[in-house]
């Protein structure tokens, strides 16, 4: 039976680096066949929200297209399809008290709203869990 | 699963939140029976103090009426049968004197944090 | 003996807390176990030879393993054949199969 990893994230995205090596994180460990949970407490419950949307970037002269600025809404959504298709699972839940005072209610499919209890439920569940908190 | 959280930033986003989110997410996973303790060195030993007071803000007329009280928050944390570690060195660097701390602190030293740490199954540190 | 890996993404040009998560990894391996220090982000800068990489050196050579991850390497130019004594690039992955192993894992 595949392992089992469960990480809790804090950061939003585009302020800081923890977001992206997390994704980092979790797109090896989804590659390697191992099941994934997130908890998504605090800021990082914007990190699946479904209203990000590219723009150009006029500095470099790049339109819309050319410019493909990433939205961790969409690395999000690869890496779940990723799991998928391997048979694992990365189960996204959004700490939702978390979600209510920021506004942050629109996610994208397959994230589900959760509290502290799910997240030591996944802990307990699972080989091991990381805590990457904010600063 | 016996887990050690610990605290290190300290005062951030409190005053939105009306918590520190961690002392908070400790409270609601101890609700949820969970095995925890609790550490807090650098910064985050301050929360420790009886005489934090983050009364009083207002914006427009708009006044904050629940303001954080985080020492109360760990002596409630403490009264579940959560302990509460706090780095002694960290204390003493700050200035901080004995004398202002709730009670009920379990203090470690910085050179003993290895030997706590291997005393729980993991160690998450926020 | 317990088995535990150390994520330092914090650099201690930044932060004087980083010296502390160095000797807490040295501290660890004293008390018997076996440790991993996993440089990632800001926290690979003093694994190019300067002020601060005496530290990361005397760490290793306290029985720490020291890994810095090579894609922050990279991102911050610092080749992994310039690395200071004792560091070593290294994958991400490694990061995902030692928590899959069950080290115990604190990320600073």
């Amino acid at each position: 039976m595949s392992k089992t990893l469960t990480f809790a994230l804090m950061d939003p995205p585009f302020e800081n680096a923890r977001s992206t090596t997390a994704m980092r994180l979790i797109d090896l460990a989804v590659k390697r066949g191992l099941n994934v949970n997130v908890f998504a407490y605090e800021g990082a419950v914007y990190l699946p929200f479904a209203k990000q949307a590219q723009h150009p970037n006029a500095v470099h002269g790049r339109s819309l297209e050319e410019e493909n600025h990433p939205l961790p809404r969409a690395w999000i959504a690869a890496v779940m399809k990723e799991a998928a298709a391997k048979g694992a699972k990365l189960d996204w839940v959004n700490c939702g008290l978390c979600v209510d005072e920021r506004g942050a209610g629109e996610a994208i499919e397959g994230v589900r709203r959760g509290s502290p209890a799910d997240f030591w439920k996944f802990a307990e569940g699972s080989d091991n869990t990381l805590v990457i908190g904010t600063k | 699963m016996k887990v050690l959280n610990i605290v290190e930033a300290a005062y951030r986003g409190t005053l939105e939140e009306q918590d520190d989110p961690i002392i908070w997410i400790c409270s609601a996973m101890k609700g949820a029976n969970a095995d925890i303790d609790v550490l807090l060195r650098g910064n985050a030993v301050n929360y420790a103090i009886k005489a934090q007071d983050a009364s009083g803000l207002s914006f427009g007329g708009q006044e904050q009426t629940q303001p954080p009280k985080i020492a109360d928050d760990l002596v409630r944390l403490k009264g579940k049968g959560v302990k509460i570690y706090v780095v002694d060195d960290a204390l003493r660097e700050r200035g901080i004197e004995p004398g202002e701390l709730i009670d009920g602190l379990d203090f470690v030293a910085r050179s003993k944090l290895a030997r706590l740490f291997s005393g729980y199954d993991q160690v998450w540190h926020w | 003996m317990a088995k535990f890996l150390l994520i330092e993404s914090r650099d201690p040009f930044d932060n004087n807390v980083v010296a502390r998560q160095y000797d807490l990894a040295v501290n660890l391996v004293k008390e018997g176990n076996e440790v991993t220090l996993f440089l990632v982000q800001n926290g690979v800068l003093p694994a190019r030879p300067g002020a601060h990489s005496a530290l990361l050196t005397a760490t290793a050579r306290s029985g720490v393993e020291v890994l810095a991850d090579d894609f922050s390497l990279r991102e911050r130019g610092i080749a992994d054949n310039r690395l200071v004594e004792g560091v070593k690039a290294a994958s991400l992955s490694v990061i995902v199969d030692q928590l899959a192993n069950g080290r115990k894992v604190i990320w600073h």
